[in-house]
């Protein structure tokens, strides 16, 4: 919403010689979804501040131009108006594009001096923890301050909003102050940017060029500006060397969400593991995946050649979206495509296209479940499609004592309706395989604590008819 | 020559290449009846004479026969056939779809089909091939019942083959134009004196000793099978049976003792077992004549008959949908048998598979042959068979009536060998998949055919799955609100104006408005115990009701809050006497709950507090700044040099943005307005606005001043939770009261109040064939600030969004209204849950597709 530069020293006024703007004279300039005003607040020899405003326009900006997905509820009561987001960014190259290049003719060799300037971010909505602020800014040489505010004095409950006044100082040349600011301002607000185009990617580099490659948090950085910026992200990370430019843009999945709890990052991959390592053991060779996600055991299931027909099921058109993209099913030859399979099913429904599979893996997936809703998925699986085989995963309650983020009674995941601990889940599961015909083995998986057991339970279920 | 065949059958035609079949079938035959292989051949290579696509030309033909078939559609074949081979899969084609196989051969002498042959252009057959195919068929005639045709016409000139007049024959089964009414018996296995007593109480003149009984007026009496094994008198019965069939009393089918006993009369060695033996026994002391006349009898039995219009089916054992009015083995066997695996369970008796629980077909099933201990319907499907003979009771069902007429067995004549369960059977409603998936059309009362997209299901399929509650308690979601018009008036977006005139221009004399309470719309299931919430609505977690949301969704995540709020509602209906006064012991109410942080807390902490305080916070900056810079510029613009468009004024700016400054504030008025902090259970407000159902009826027809009222007068006053609705009838042909509605409206928003409902006076308005809206929302100006933005009353904004279209909106406010008062009045009907989930689940399909989400 609003910026301010201060310049404090002598003949201060010549700020508008670098900025290129009057400061007796307001001007206003056209933006994408609204206007920019600039005006300068205080002109003196000691002390100088130019003001960029915004003036969003929240019809326009919810109707969305240019190639804007529009329709959510919220588009109208949106904060945008009111925060300095990458609109400011936008703002800035447009208002002030020649002075971030330096150029600022009889007056270069102010240009090229660094200045006594204090800059005011109004409004910054601060999704990181605040600590990134100082870990951002401090080792560009700035003194970082900061306001915080409630979300509602009314209702002081409900805590601290995201957003911040911030004020950095420093004795910086102007054109790298803005450059900061064009480039920082995005990254600390999570939400999606209204810029589109290529040429932002190429700002980035050539704003960020000097000085991010040094800077002790520029995977950080990098990884935040072109967040929700998926396609850009690979043009970027050829032109920027940093690292694990991959990271940022992936949507989060439940299931690395969950790993982010976990914090192991590698126990989802030897769950997997484990559980084709129990299909082998089997000797299954036809497998439905049922809650199949984003289909990461289906890729490894297809490695194996003793596994001859796959399915996976999810009830998530979404998700199996990102699973036929992992596979590369639209890419795929006959002979793939005969062997896997992907459809769109739920665990409450009885469902006919769940017969006829060697084995049944259940991965992760009836901790999402009500737990009042088990009783037709006992049903669905093991009385309808009743295959030889079941592998069924889910979290150790228990073993969440040993996360430190996690409160007692938190669960691993927000979707999560319930965790078992190792007695619940055995007892559970050795009811459901008497009644249905079934003999079950439990094993754990993930580094096992001595007492509280291994983060993760596995149950194999074997039909005895 | 007259050539009889039943009317679904599959007709092969044989005969050589010039034999005339296609002449025939075009002359006796609908066009689209005909499937040729020589069509099939063109169609699939541009060549009806292309020998090298015979076999791709097959396989395309057979699937057309195949979905002909399974529509019930006559199927004529058109090729040679000459062959075995090729008559197997004409054959087979019948076995599959439980019809008859029919053959005409046109045996037409070979110098005929030379000649012809030889006009045909395009086809050089050699001589020898029609020589060769007349050799064939010549050697087919005689074996062509033994490879399996019931129906064989040989035509061995082409005069008879023009003369010959084809006459479609009902089956057997069918029996479309008997509409009853019926007295549907079950297993009688010899109790005589029951049945005696029965069909007495049922208002026959029975003579007992002449083993008689003539049925009331128009009725007929229908026996499911199983007359004999077991019971005491076994002879008794059949002379009973017999003769009232003989007399036209009454429709017979067989039971699978009824086809045992057939096989021991007709001689061949079966176990006397499962009480035949006493039949046998009973038999040998009867005559030859009349043992002749049960066996002829048993003989002629059908397997099932379809009756009114093929709203009604019987068979002794049920029948699946497909197999309903076709002829098969596979047919008979299900009919007499049921849906066996072929297992053997520890009895010794086959292991029984529950068809009724995946019927879906539109003909009730009344059906007999697995004792239960009560009268079972599941889905579509009745079994009477009470087991009267093992002590329990014989059973009549009263078609059309669907009365249960029943008289209790005189003695336990035989003790089962699989114990009769002494509760009932729980009926299978585990939902299936093929129910909800895809793309469906819902028959509603109010709206016919409903179209709900594949795209929409799979997307209900997801939240119902991921976060709807158990759909045995979800019996109705609410449908969607269309708002009213755009106003005309400068400063409103809405006005009450356009929400009368939407009801006055419609014919509808008066209109109800109901105060628009700003909460979350909240639907109530209860019952008045647990009890009743199992039987009624099967869920048996020991809960007694529910609260959900307009999604299907628990209100409460704690089950606590949900628990204590219900039971305090329990005891308001008790203390008021509603559970009484309307003879239910459970009720399905439209309520809105507050406050609306009570469910929208997650939406204000991350929307509407955020864009609140940045709003605040940064016009203020904003303000200030521009303050400052207006005081330091004051007298030394150089304003001159300004190019037009970037000229700035910044008295008008500043101007603006305190404006705006305004609106902020107000709108977080707006949303503070509606949060409170909920510390304990008497900080909810819910007003019930709609009494949906009880048992037995839904409360639609009743008009919206009722249902204010009886709320009011049942569930307001006694405990503080539940509140009645504010309400203002306005009559719409006076303009005095519909100004009284407009003041009435002003008062309630310009406090912030989010606004009224109005409502046709009837709860299901119509003009002429069409529905109209049930409800109108008519939103306050202030209230629109959370929908529409803070400053949506500025500037231009307010020009800029009245451009908005209802249509889509209303449409779907008009499906989802017939469909949300179907799934009620089906469940009330007692429909199956798939039926009752099947409108459910489409409502939220259609919830799923793209609509301006303000509106």
């Amino acid at each position: 919403m609003l910026l301010t530069i201060t310049y404090t020293g002598k003949n201060t006024a010549d700020l508008g010689y670098l900025l290129h703007k009057n400061p007796y004279r307001p001007q206003t300039f056209e933006l994408n979804h609204g206007k920019a005003y600039v005006f300068y607040p205080e002109v003196s020899d000691e002390r100088t501040t130019v003001a960029l405003l915004l003036d969003i326009d929240p019809v326009d900006l919810a109707r969305g131009k240019a190639g804007l997905k529009s329709g959510g509820l919220f588009d109208y009561v949106n904060d945008r108006p009111y925060v300095s987001s990458s609109l400011m960014s936008t703002a800035i190259s447009k208002v002030f594009g020649t002075a971030m290049t330096g150029r600022a003719d009889e007056h270069q060799a102010l240009s090229d001096s660094p200045l006594d300037l204090t800059a005011s971010i109004a409004m910054l909505p601060c999704r990181s923890e605040q600590n990134m602020l100082n870990r951002i800014f401090e080792p560009l040489g700035y003194q970082v301050s900061y306001e915080t505010f409630v979300s509602d004095e009314r209702f002081p409950g409900w805590g601290e909003s995201k957003y911040v006044n911030l004020t950095i100082k420093g004795n910086v040349r102007l054109r790298d102050l803005l450059k900061h600011i064009y480039v920082l301002i995005p990254v600390f607000d999570r939400q999606k940017h209204y810029w589109i185009g290529e040429d932002e990617v190429e700002k980035l580099l050539r704003n960020g060029r000097d000085w991010l490659s040094s800077h002790p948090e520029k995977a950080y950085i990098a990884d935040r500006y072109l967040k929700h910026l998926r396609p850009l992200v690979n043009m970027a990370s050829s032109g920027l060397a940093t690292a694990d430019l991959d990271a940022g843009g992936v949507v989060l999945t439940s299931e690395a969400a969950e790993e982010t709890r976990e914090k192991k990052p590698n126990l989802n991959a030897r769950r997997l593991e484990s559980v084709v390592a129990a299909l082998k053991d089997c000797g299954v060779r036809s497998i439905i995946d049922i809650g199949c996600g984003d289909g990461g055991l289906l890729n490894l299931l297809i490695k194996e050649r003793q596994f001859t027909r796959m399915s996976g099921v999810d009830v998530s058109p979404a998700a199996l979206q990102r699973a036929s993209e992992r596979l590369r099913l639209d890419h795929a030859g006959d002979s793939l495509l005969e062997r896997v399979k992907l459809f769109q099913g739920s665990l409450t429904y009885k469902d006919s296209r769940f017969e006829g599979y060697d084995a049944a893996c259940v991965i992760e997936v009836i901790e999402h479940l009500d737990i009042l809703r088990l009783a037709a998925f006992e049903r669905v699986l093991f009385e309808y499609a009743k295959p030889a085989v079941i592998v069924m995963t889910t979290p150790n309650q228990e073993y969440n004592a040993k996360y430190q983020n996690l409160h007692d009674g938190d669960l691993r995941h927000i979707d999560h309706r319930f965790e078992w601990t190792r007695a619940e889940f055995r007892k559970w599961a050795a009811e459901t395989a008497k009644k249905s015909g079934y003999a079950v083995q439990f094993s754990e998986i993930g580094d096992a604590d001595e007492t509280l057991g291994a983060p993760t339970q596995m149950g194999v279920f074997t039909r005895c008819v | 020559m007259r050539i009889e065949i039943p009317e679904i059958a599959v007709v092969a035609l044989i005969g050589a290449s010039g034999s005339g079949k296609s002449t025939f079938a075009k002359a006796h035959f609908k066009p689209t009846e005909v499937l040729s292989s020589d069509y099939f051949r063109a169609l699939i290579s541009d060549d009806e004479n292309n020998q090298k696509v015979t076999s791709e030309a097959f396989d395309t033909l057979y699937y057309v026969a195949n979905k002909r078939l399974e529509s019930g559609l006559m199927t004529v074949i058109d090729a040679t056939n000459v062959q075995k081979e090729a008559r197997a899969s004409v054959l087979n084609l019948a076995k599959e779809q439980d019809c008859h196989a029919v053959v005409i051969v046109l045996d037409i002498p070979e110098e005929i089909c030379r000649e012809r042959n030889e006009k045909r252009p395009g086809r050089n057959f050699d001589g020898r091939v029609i020589s060769r195919q007349t050799r064939q068929l010549r050697q087919s005639i005689k074996s062509l019942r033994r490879e399996g045709f019931r129906y064989v016409f040989v035509l061995t000139s082409e005069e008879e083959a023009t003369n010959a007049e084809i006459v479609r024959m009902p089956l057997w089964n069918n029996k479309r134009n008997e509409t009853g009414p019926f007295d549907i018996i079950g297993d009688i296995h010899g109790c005589y004196d029951e049945l005696v007593e029965l069909l007495s109480k049922l208002g026959y003149a029975v003579n007992a000793d002449n083993f008689t009984a003539k049925p009331p007026e128009r009725r007929k009496a229908v026996f499911l099978g199983d007359f004999c094994d077991r019971g005491p008198k076994n002879v008794e019965v059949l002379r009973l049976v017999m003769n009232m069939v003989c007399a036209g009393d009454a429709w017979c089918v067989a039971g699978n003792h009824d086809a045992k006993l057939l096989k021991n009369l007709k001689g061949a060695s079966v176990q006397l077992t499962h009480g035949l033996d006493k039949t046998v026994e009973q038999l040998a002391a009867e005559s030859e004549e009349f043992v002749t006349s049960v066996r002829n009898f048993l003989d002629g039995l059908i397997s099932h008959y379809v009756f009114d219009d093929g709203k009604l089916v019987v068979a002794h054992a049920g029948l699946r949908e497909k197999y309903q009015g076709r002829g098969s083995g596979r047919v008979r066997d299900f009919c007499l048998y049921g849906d066996t695996t072929g297992e053997i369970d520890e009895y010794g008796l086959p292991v029984r598979l529950s068809w009724a629980d995946d019927y879906r077909g539109q003909a009730r099933v009344v059906y007999g042959h697995t004792p239960v201990p009560e009268v079972q319907t599941v889905n579509n499907t009745v079994c009477i068979d009470t087991g009267c003979v093992f002590g329990g009771r014989l059973t009549s069902y009263r078609y059309p009536e669907k009365e249960i007429v029943q008289v209790d067995a005189k003695h336990e004549y035989c003790v089962p060998v699989r114990p009769v369960l002494d509760k009932p059977i729980e009926p299978d409603d585990l939902l299936n998949i093929d129910d909800v998936l895809g793309q469906q059309f819902l028959n509603t009362r109010l709206r016919h055919s409903i179209k709900i997209s594949a795209e929409s299901s799979a997307a209900a399929l997801e939240i119902m799955s991921r976060f709807a509650a158990d759909p045995h308690w979800l019996i109705y979601l609410p449908p969607t609100m269309s708002p009213c018009e755009t106003s005309k008036v400068p400063e409103y977006l809405e006005y009450p104006t356009e929400a009368f005139d939407y009801y006055k221009t419609r014919g509808i004399g008066k209109a109800v408005c109901e105060h628009k309470h700003m909460g979350s719309r909240a639907v109530i299931v209860l019952c008045k115990n647990a009890d009743i919430a199992a039987k009624r609505f099967g869920v048996d977690d020991g809960s007694s009701g529910i609260l959900y949301t307009r999604t299907g969704r628990h209100f409460f995540d704690d089950v606590q809050t949900e628990t204590a709020i219900l039971a305090r509602l329990q005891k308001v209906l008790t203390a008021s006497r509603f559970w009484d006064d309307f003879n239910t012991g459970w009720v399905c109410l439209d309520t809105e709950l507050m406050p609306w942080s009570a469910k929208a807390q997650k939406l204000l902490e991350e929307q509407y507090a955020p864009v609140g305080r940045a709003g605040r916070s940064g016009l203020a900056l904003a303000v200030d700044a521009i303050e400052r810079a207006a005081k330091t510029l004051d007298g030394k613009s150089v304003d001159a040099e300004t190019r037009p468009g970037q000229k700035t004024d910044l008295i008008e700016l500043l101007e603006r943005y305190k404006k705006r400054q305004e609106t902020l504030s107000l709108y977080t008025d707006a949303y503070r307005r509606y949060c409170w902090s909920v510390e304990k259970l008497e900080d909810y407000r819910i007003a019930p606005f709609h009494i949906l159902a009880t048992e037995g009826g839904t409360w639609c027809s009743e008009n919206h001043i009722w249902h204010m009222e009886t709320i009011a007068k049942y569930m307001a006053g006694i405990d503080p939770i539940f509140m009645p609705t504010n309400h203002l009838l306005v009559d719409l042909l006076d303009e005095n009261s519909v100004a009284a509605g407009i003041r009435w409206w002003e008062a309630l928003t310009i406090s912030g109040g989010e606004g009224m409902v109005v409502k046709p006076y009837d709860f299901i308005a119509t003009k002429g064939a069409d529905l109209l809206q049930p409800a109108i929302k008519c939103r306050g100006r202030e209230y629109l600030r959370i929908i529409y933005g803070p400053e949506y009353t500025l500037g231009g904004n307010m020009e800029r969004l009245k451009q908005r279209s209802l249509s889509k909106k209303r449409n779907l406010a008009l499906n989802e209204f017939a469909l949300s008062m179907e799934s009620l009045e089906r469940f009330v009907r007692g429909e199956p849950l798939f039926r009752v989930h099947e409108c459910v689940f489409g409502l939220l399909a259609l919830e799923s597709e793209p609509v301006d989400p303000r509106l």
